[in-house]
């Protein structure tokens, strides 16, 4: 039976400096905190202005594609022989992932505080894309802060994101990867607040960025109630979305937290939760502080922070949002690990008998369902999560694949490389 | 009293400025950092900021980054920072601070770390990424020990704020005089004068300058504007330069002694 919960959680969390519980806050150097002190002021007044609100919701109808599909897969559903699955179709939007309805949502708030330039930090590319995207649209300078290791690794959205007019900074330092790359837009950012917005790509970070970032998202489940509701004539039994810093996740569950409905939370799990290559910092790290909040981190006994690992560039995250660390340590939502190999089998499934390319991200979220799907009667439904399309991911999985078929002959595998570069210590608990 | 008190008392009653050195505990190796340090304590600082490294130092420009790298990679851990004050605080009475990120302390355990750094001989901490709004749980474990929370005010920070933030610290305010990152050079001074000015107005405490000082000369233009100013980057530099520089205490004292004549000609 569906977890019911003897307190609402809706409106209820963050506190008023920002505490989701014992995680989350505002643990940043005093020379951001008046930047951040200023977003969250400028954030108060425009969330309660219909005039915002309403230029909000136009560009994400006009310009982003909303709303977005909700979908039955009927002949995935059939081949699993359980319950049946729909799909929230983020990846029709423009850009072709969730991360348009976060920044059409900053790139107001950066216009509304007579900001002129934003940054960005990006892991896959897919919000230094959609950042880019947004700076074209509201003719922001931008520069978007990227590891020198992602770079050689996502080539193409470089391309995508320079031809939007965005600069793309390498960052070097550390293991050159997406957690490099916070610290550095957030070096960045403290020499340069007075005319620059920071544009955070997900529910994590200094508040009020988790909180912001989810109330632009919540657009996902406003939408997926209520066109389930339309289309069902009931709530959906079990919700599930990806989680790697957690923003399209938050985005599904926030409007259902006070529902009967049961919410798994797919973490990458990468080579497997009993190695050190994953990504899962809820099911395999601690809690600690990172990039400004409490929160879940993969990290070492003595409080250094580790790469994560995982097949999906966007999962590739060693914290979550706090508000996820809030709902883990609650037991609202359940999260689960999903390895490389069963997010791909996953993304095939997909493709095979839907005609749908997901990306890997999304794929960890259809993993789990399908897990979910094959133990549950054929009258339960299962809405999932489909955040982005996998078109950026096509070259990756094909090199997986391959990698894999030929593993006993001598191929090394670029996951093998990279933990032999970085050394992929054990994480503590 | 506490120490860092007791040392700006000193000072104010010699009519001196103070001198306040960071290095990262570690840097490069365990047994090296030991010799810098005692090297630094015995040339002319009055408050030594032991740097605790981490992995993410999200404040620091390249040159206390790649010192934390350096100290990481030869095994440098909290615990043996705190070994490293010990010692030093079994052979000086010097002011001793551990500077760092609040990640490694949290993850030690706030309780744990208030015993072990009062045992150590620890004076003060200084925590980059801990904010006073976040600082309650810290403040709470230090119940009972002599150990000051050193905050921070910013060139961004407005003056409602200062206040707040002077009414928080203990020992004395650190001032920053530019915005960004830590790293020589890209001082303003006019700025920093009056900066300096509006924050001596609105607290009694001792303030100190800090980031982008490179030498004697810098310290000689600063000092006349606060009660001591703060060297990072230009002493990691030393060791950055030549890690594998077999006397490098020797030029640690070089460069330490430099910034002091330059605070004292002021």
């Amino acid at each position: 039976m569906p977890h019911l919960m003897t307190t609402k959680l809706g409106g209820r969390y963050p506190d008023a400096a920002g505490h989701f519980g014992p995680y989350g806050g505002r643990f940043v150097g005093e020379t951001l905190m008046t930047a951040l002190l200023d977003v969250e002021a400028a954030w108060k007044s425009a969330k309660n202005d219909p005039a915002f609100l309403a230029e909000f919701r136009a560009m994400l109808r006009d310009y982003a594609g909303r709303p977005t599909p909700l979908d039955c897969a009927e002949r995935l559903s059939a081949q699993l022989g359980g319950a049946r699955l729909w799909l929230k179709r983020e990846d029709c939007t423009h850009t072709g992932a969730h991360k348009i309805n976060n920044v059409v949502g900053q790139g107001f708030l950066a216009r509304r505080m007579g900001k002129r330039r934003v940054i960005a930090e990006t892991g896959a590319g897919q919000h230094g894309v959609a950042t880019a995207t947004i700076a074209a649209r509201f003719g922001f300078d931008c520069k978007v802060f990227m590891g020198a290791e992602d770079i050689r690794r996502q080539a193409p959205n470089v391309r995508r994101m320079e031809l939007l007019g965005a600069q793309v900074v390498p960052v070097t330092s550390g293991t050159s990867t997406l957690k490099d790359a916070m610290n550095e837009a957030l070096r960045y950012w403290s020499g340069a607040s007075a005319d620059t917005f920071y544009v955070i790509g997900t529910v994590s970070g200094p508040h009020p960025y988790p909180e912001m970032v989810r109330d632009f998202q919540r657009v996902i489940g406003d939408e997926a109630r209520a066109q389930f509701l339309e289309k069902c004539g009931q709530l959906p039994d079990l919700l599930v979305a990806c989680v790697g810093g957690g923003s399209n996740a938050m985005g599904l569950f926030y409007p259902f937290l006070d529902d009967p409905c049961e919410m798994i939370g797919a973490e990458a799990a990468g080579d497997g939760l009993d190695t050190p290559r994953h990504a899962a910092s809820l099911c395999g790290g601690s809690p600690g502080e990172l990039h400004g909040a409490l929160t879940y981190l993969l990290q070492s006994d003595e409080g250094q922070i580790h790469e994560a690992w995982s097949i999906s560039a966007g999962l590739d995250y060693p914290g979550v949002g706090p508000e996820h660390a809030l709902l883990h340590d609650l037991k609202r939502v359940r999260y689960e690990g999903i390895t490389d190999r069963e997010a791909v089998a996953a993304f095939q499934m997909l493709c095979k008998y839907e005609g749908i390319i997901p990306a890997l991200e999304s794929s960890h979220a259809l993993a789990a369902a399908l897990r979910a799907a094959r133990k549950r009667p054929a009258a339960q439904n299962i809405l999932v999560s489909l955040s982005g399309r996998g078109d950026k991911d096509l070259d990756h999985v094909t090199r997986w694949l391959k990698e894999h078929q030929s593993q006993n002959s001598g191929v090394r595998s670029q996951n093998q490389e990279r933990a032999d570069r970085f050394g992929f210590p054990r994480h503590g608990k | 009293m506490n120490r860092i008190t007791a040392t700006f008392q000193k000072l104010a009653a010699q009519q001196r400025k103070a001198l306040v050195g960071y290095l990262t505990a570690g840097d490069p190796n365990p047994e090296t950092s030991i010799e810098i340090l005692r090297a630094a304590c015995g040339a002319g600082i009055d408050v030594l900021e032991l740097g605790v490294p981490f992995s993410d130092p999200t404040a620091d420009g390249p040159v206390i980054q790649e010192a934390s790298q350096r100290a990481l990679k030869a095994g440098m851990t909290l615990t043996k920072t705190l070994d490293i004050a010990a010692r030093l605080r079994r052979e000086s009475e010097i002011s001793i601070m551990l500077f760092g990120y609040y990640n490694p302390l949290f993850k030690y355990g706030l309780e744990r770390l208030a015993k072990a750094a009062h045992a150590a001989g620890v004076d003060g901490l200084l925590v980059v990424d801990l904010p006073p709004e976040e600082a309650g749980p810290l403040r709470a474990a230090l119940q009972g020990t002599d150990i000051q929370i050193v905050f921070l005010v910013a060139p961004t920070t407005r003056p409602d704020r200062v206040k707040k933030i002077a009414a928080e610290t203990g020992g004395f305010l650190y001032l920053v005089t530019k915005a960004g990152t830590t790293g020589e050079g890209g001082l303003d001074y006019e700025a920093i004068r009056k900066h300096a000015a509006e924050v001596k107005a609105v607290s009694p405490l001792p303030v100190c300058l800090g980031f982008g000082i490179r030498n004697g000369a810098d310290a000689r233009k600063l000092a006349p504007m606060a009660d001591g100013v703060i060297v990072g980057s230009t002493l990691c530099n030393v060791v950055g330069q030549a890690p594998a520089a077999p006397d490098l205490p020797a030029r640690m004292t070089g460069k330490i002694r430099d910034l002091r004549v330059g605070l004292d000609e002021a």
